[in-house]
Parts: C-alpha cells; structure tokens; sequence
C-alpha cells in the first residue's frame, strides 16, 4: 500500500506540474495583467497541434516543442495587440470577445486538425522508466516534466524581481500611467508580457500532448483547470499558482485512487472552500 | 438534398448562423410544405467522443447518398445538430429538432447516457418517430422503452456477446479485473461480459469505475491486483489513447481486453507511441474493420471514395449510423414517405424491417432492438504498418439477452457499477 501511495503521489505531483505549466502563464496574464483571456485554453491546443504537425513532420519533438511555443505565443502577441489591449479595463467584454474567439478556433481547429487524438513521440531517452527501487519503475517523461516546471517557475519569478523589465511590469500593473510618465510604453511592454504567457499555454500544449495526448475540448479542460489553480492559488502569484496546482493534481489523483466517482467534485469543493475562506487565495498576490 | 447543418451547435456563433438558415428555410418548407420529409439528427461533436461524432456523420451521410435526397417522390432534409454526450445537452438538441425545425422524424442520439435521456423526451413526442443512432446502453430499449424508439443498434452487452466465454475457453483466463469508464455505456458492455465470464465460472477481481475524460489513469493503473490474467477495458477515444499508453508506461503486464470502443479504428489510427505496444488486444464488436462480407466490403470502398481523408476502414459508429440512417429511410421507403399524423405505418414498417447490413442482417426484437451478429477481433499490423482489428470469430444473431433465458436476464436489473453480479444468469442456453 505504501507502493501505490507514493505512487499516486508522485502522479498527483506530475500533473500539478503541467496544471502549473499552463496556469504559470495564465496567472501572469490574468494576474498581473489584469485581462481576461478566456482563449486561453485555444492558445494551448493551438501550440499543441501545430506542434504535432511540425514535430511529424522534422521528427524531432525539440523543434515540435519550440514551433508550438512560437505559434502560440505569436497568437497571443496578436490577440493583446489587436483586441485585449484595446478593451482595456473592460472586463465583460474582453471576457465575451475571448470566449467568441475560443469558440471560433475550436471548431477551426476540429475542421483541420479532426476529432482524432495526439500524442507526441518525444525521443526514446524520455521515454525510458526509471527505476525507483522498491516502488517499481516511473516513466522518466514525468520525472523530467516535474523538473521543466520547477525551471519555469524559478525562472518567471526570477524574472518578476530581479529584472527590470519585471520590475516595470509589476509598476505597470499598480499604475500605468506613471509608468508610461517615466518612459515605458505600457502597451508594448504587456505585448511582451502576454507573448511569453501564451508561448507558455503553447508549450504545455506539447508538454501535455507528450505526457498525455491532446483532442478536441482539451482547451476548455485546461482553461478550468488554470482558472481554478489561479483562484485556489491567488491571481498574479508564481508561488500560488505552485500551491494550486499542487493541490489541485493531487487531489485529483488521490481522489481517483480513493473515491474516484467523486474526485472532479473534490477539486471545485477545495475552490469554494477558498473562496468562501479566503478569496484572495492561498497566497497573495505580488501586484 | 438540402442540408441545413449546424455542425458543432451549441454554440452563440452556430445559433445566430443557425437563425439565418431558418429564415430560408422557412421560407421552403413553405414553398414545398408536405412534399417534404424533414430527418434531425444528431451526434457529438465536443468532448472525448468527438471523432466518433466525425465518423457517425460520415457513416449516415453514406445512407442518405443512397437515396439521392428523394423518397416516394418527396424531398428529404436532413438537420444536424452537435451534443457534447451528456443527457441535458441531447435532449436539448431533440427538442429543439422537433419544435423548431419541425422535424418528422429523429435519427440519433450516438452516446448511451444521451439515449437514456433521449428515451425518457421520446415518449413525451409519442407521434413521432425516433432512430437510435448509436446509443447503446441497455435501457434504452430493455427496461421501460418508449414505443416510438427503435434501435437497430446493437447494444453494449451484445457487443461482448461471446467474448466473455472465448477468454475463458480459449484464453483460460479465470481472474479479470475491470477498468471502465463510469456511465451507462460501459456499465452495459461489463454487464454483458461479467454476465458471460461469470456465467461459466470466471471471477472479476475488482471493478473500477473512471470519470469519463480522465486524462491521468496511472493511480488506478497502480491499483491493480498483480495477480490477475487479463484486465478488461471500456475506455473509448482520447481515455483510451491515454490509458493504454500509460498502461505499457507504468509497466502493465497483464493482457488487457478490450471493450468495444477501446481499440476501435478511432482508437488504432490515433497518433502516438502507443500504437506498437497494443497489437494483440482481443475485443468485441458489432462491427470489423476487414470483415470479408461482401457488404461490408462495398461499404467499405463506398467510405473510402467519399472520405479520402478518413480512416482507412470505416469505424463501427460510421457504421451504426449509417444501418440506422439506413433503416430510417428504409421504414420510410416501405410507407411511402407518409409522415402524417402518428406515422403508424413508418413504425409498423420499421418495426418488421429486416435487411442486410454491412454487418450481416439485422431485424428487431419485441422491444424494438436490434438482433444482430458479433464479432471477436484482435488488433493486428497491416503490412504498412498501420493496425486494424481482425476478425477471430463471428457470433450470429445475438438478440438483446446475449441469447440467455430473457426472463432472467431482464430480472437482474440496469447494469450500473455493481449489477450484475459475478454469478451465472438462470442456465447458460
């Protein structure tokens, strides 16, 4: 029993990495930003089946990992430069215009992509089981997915306070309009912001599509599961987008081993539980 | 043919798309009103079964070629609508087909929880006149039918009909343990299998119930008895290509079987690793991808012509949908396009229509379900490399009690997470 525990632990652990993936870049988006990008979830399947295609066609799962990155962190360069940003501060809108145009790339993308499933071959040395001594064997993909969001995390809070580019995007976002006074183009500057989110929902479309597989109706799955990691977590905050995913994953793993027809109900319960106790979420926000 | 298609419905885009079509319409039927039979129907396309909604589309598109858009000299038009497979949604789309598109008839829905639902808004209609398309969960015709709904697709427990003994017999498995989806689909395919496998001495070591769109099984993957010869798996789609890659992943031993869904073309001709490590899986279904038959054979080539960018043998929901579209405009043919009033004579004519499908022949029931044969396949590599499922054994004209005792077997109550019992149903015929 203990085997099947650290199992599922580890499990739990795995998929809160890829829950954190995908709401690293969501919380820095909506957190900090303050915009609503319900496409969110698009800009993950975007980057995950253009990825496929670019990683079947070169045979190389590095290149798919970058082209599913660059799409979609270039999708959403657009969507902040030609839509959000002009909705700024209008949320109802910014909220309805996203879910129009998640609407609209679902079914561009089930048009060309069909409604068959993905998965990625990532090169054999990731595919290879680990051996965990007496609790058997672990596949290494995992093992490395837990790794490559540690980095991430480290490396967008680095980024958030050490550089001075975090330090104008954390101004910007308590005050804007100083912040354009003192020579910073907002707007550019939450281009720059909203590429690199997006580019990140793009490389957990690959990361995902490896570990998992991708098909249609994954971007509102994933949208939910970021929304509900930001809220658990506390908007803006790396540190709180780590502890709702990690709650999140787990719980939907321990969940399934132990009363698996009501782990999905387990997660929402946890997040009414937050926001009844604690709306501003576990951990508070750095704007 | 017309066909006012709203593909992937349920959405403001599609409704407001939707409206203008109406509007024209509208403006036909009232142009032709009573030279026309208007056909909803419906199929998923959201969600983990999205590519079975795309080969259902594709397999009731093949049955309406057939008739080249006329039956009995009236024009036919067909009105598609989307569902994610859940109950509220099909229900939606059924009522929105006969109130606002005004729709004489219904062929549909695909998902068994949908046509549960489906069922129960059925006999609300009692005047018309519905065709299961592919749902198959038990009740949607065995306990408390509606006596508008006939289905001439097969359902979950036919589809294990002679897989349960064919493991004991021949592959001398004795302990199994079970890991399915949890809706009324799967409950009716372990039903029909459990009743089999049970029925000859078999025991099942555990069943475990998923969520239907579980991305990550590895935990109860990890909660599998070591000690067991085979797990049976009802999975279908997305599920499937995840549970069975993490299967080989965590270093799964046992052979699985699978249920009817599981390692269907949709399922051999998705994109991933997984693909090398599942030749040999034995499964069941109502349908074979490389079935000699003759008809299968034309159904096959017809398929192939019209979808160059499908797969490379049609899968049994094109299947299904195309033998219940089929059957629609066959009991509509045999009443000489009447729609009128209750439609008496489109439901005595379907009632006693029997003909041959791909599939071999198909008849009804005194409930109105289908009797039809079954195959037991295993997934095999085509010289190419690309997999389909080959055909071991045929078992003809299984009827809705996998031919056991139908008192019995109706009195062991809706399959659902623990009926029925691992025990053997009155005596095995």
């Amino acid at each position: 029993m203990l085997k099947l525990a650290v199992l599922s632990l580890l499990n739990g652990i795995s998929v809160a990495a890829l829950y954190f993936i995908v709401a690293s870049g969501f919380t820095v988006t909506f957190g900090l930003m303050r915009t609503i990008n319900l496409a969110y979830g698009s800009l993950f399947l975007i980057g995950g089946y253009v990825g496929y295609q670019v990683g079947d066609l070169t045979r190389n799962w590095y290149l798919a990992m970058i082209a599913g990155s660059a799409i979609a962190g270039l999708s959403g360069a657009v969507l902040q430069w030609g839509v959000l940003d002009r909705l700024r501060g209008q949320d109802m809108r910014q909220a309805l215009v996203t879910i129009g145009l998640s609407i609209v790339a679902a079914d561009v993308l089930l048009a060309v992509f069909g409604g068959l499933t993905y998965q990625f071959t990532p090169p054999d040395w990731m595919q290879a089981t680990v051996s965990l001594g007496v609790f058997g064997g672990y596949p290494a993909f995992r093992l490395l997915l837990i790794a490559l969001s540690l980095f991430i995390g480290v490396f967008i809070w680095a980024g958030l306070t050490c550089t001075r580019v975090g330090l104008a995007i954390r101004a910007g976002v308590d005050d804007r309009e100083m912040l354009s006074a003192i020579g910073v183009n907002p707007s550019r500057l939450f281009v720059i912001v909203a590429t690199c989110g997006s580019a990140l929902a793009g490389l957990a479309g690959v990361i995902g599509g490896t570990a998992l597989s991708i098909s249609p109706g994954e971007d509102s799955r994933y949208l939910l599961a970021s929304l509900v990691v930001t809220i658990v977590g506390g908007m803006g905050s790396i540190a709180g987008a780590a502890v709702g995913a990690l709650l999140v994953g787990l719980l939907e793993q321990v969940g399934l081993l132990y009363f698996p027809n009501y782990s999905i109900v387990a997660v929402y319960l946890v997040m009414v539980g937050v926001l009844a106790l604690r709306p501003q979420g576990l951990v508070r926000g750095t704007a | 043919m017309t066909i006012c298609a709203s593909h992937f419905g349920n959405r403001p885009m599609t409704w407001a798309m939707l409206a203008a079509g109406m509007t024209l319409m509208a403006h036909d039927a009232v142009a032709q009103s009573g030279d026309t039979i208007r056909i909803g129907t419906m199929f998923v396309t959201e969600g983990a079964l999205a590519s079975l909604g795309q080969e259902a589309n594709r397999g009731l598109e093949i049955a309406l070629a057939e008739f080249d858009g006329t039956i009995a000299g009236k024009k036919i038009v067909v009105f598609k609508e989307g569902t994610n497979a859940t109950p509220d949604l099909a229900v939606q789309k059924a009522r929105k087909l006969i109130e606002q598109d005004k729709v004489d008839v219904i062929v549909g829905p695909l998902s068994g929880g949908e046509g549960l639902a489906v069922k129960e808004y059925a006999k609300t209609v009692p005047s018309k006149t519905f065709v299961n398309g592919a749902a198959a969960s038990q009740d949607t015709t065995m306990r408390d039918p509606a006596p508008n709904l006939f289905s001439f697709r097969v359902d979950g427990a036919q589809m294990t009909a002679g897989l349960g003994k064919y493991v004991y017999d021949e592959k001398k498995y004795r302990n199994v343990a079970i890991v399915a989806e949890d809706y009324a689909y799967p409950y009716t395919q372990v039903a029909g299998f459990v009743s089999e496998f049970c029925g000859r001495g078999g025991k099942i070591a555990d069943r475990y119930w998923v969520p239907l769109g579980t991305k990550d099984y590895s935990s109860v993957i990890a909660r599998i008895p070591s000690d067991v010869d085979a797990v049976y798996v009802v999975v279908g789609g997305a599920d499937a290509v995840n549970f069975l890659s993490q299967y080989y992943q965590t270093g799964g031993k046992a052979p699985l079987i699978g249920g009817s869904i599981t390692v269907d073309s949709d399922v051999l001709n998705s994109k991933g690793p997984f693909r090398s490590k599942i030749i040999g899986i034995l499964s069941s279904s109502n349908s074979a991808d490389e079935s000699e038959a003759p008809e299968w054979q034309a159904f096959a080539k017809t398929y192939r012509a019209r979808f160059p960018d499908g797969l490379p043998a049609p899968s049994s929901l094109a299947a299904a949908y195309y033998i219940s579209m089929k059957a629609m405009l066959l009991g509509l043919q045999a009443a000489r396009g009447d729609v009128s009033g209750n439609q008496d004579v489109l439901k005595e004519a379907l009632r006693t229509l029997k003909f041959d499908t791909p599939t071999g022949p198909i008849s009804l029931d005194q409930n109105r379900q289908a009797i039809a044969d079954n195959f037991l396949m295993e997934v095999t590599s085509r010289p190419d490399g690309s997999l389909y499922n080959k055909v071991v054994k045929v078992v003809p004209q299984v009827n809705a009690t996998l031919n056991m005792p139908r008192e019995p077997y109706i009195a062991m109550g809706a399959p659902s997470r623990t009926n029925p019992p691992c025990r053997q149903v009155g005596k095995v015929l």
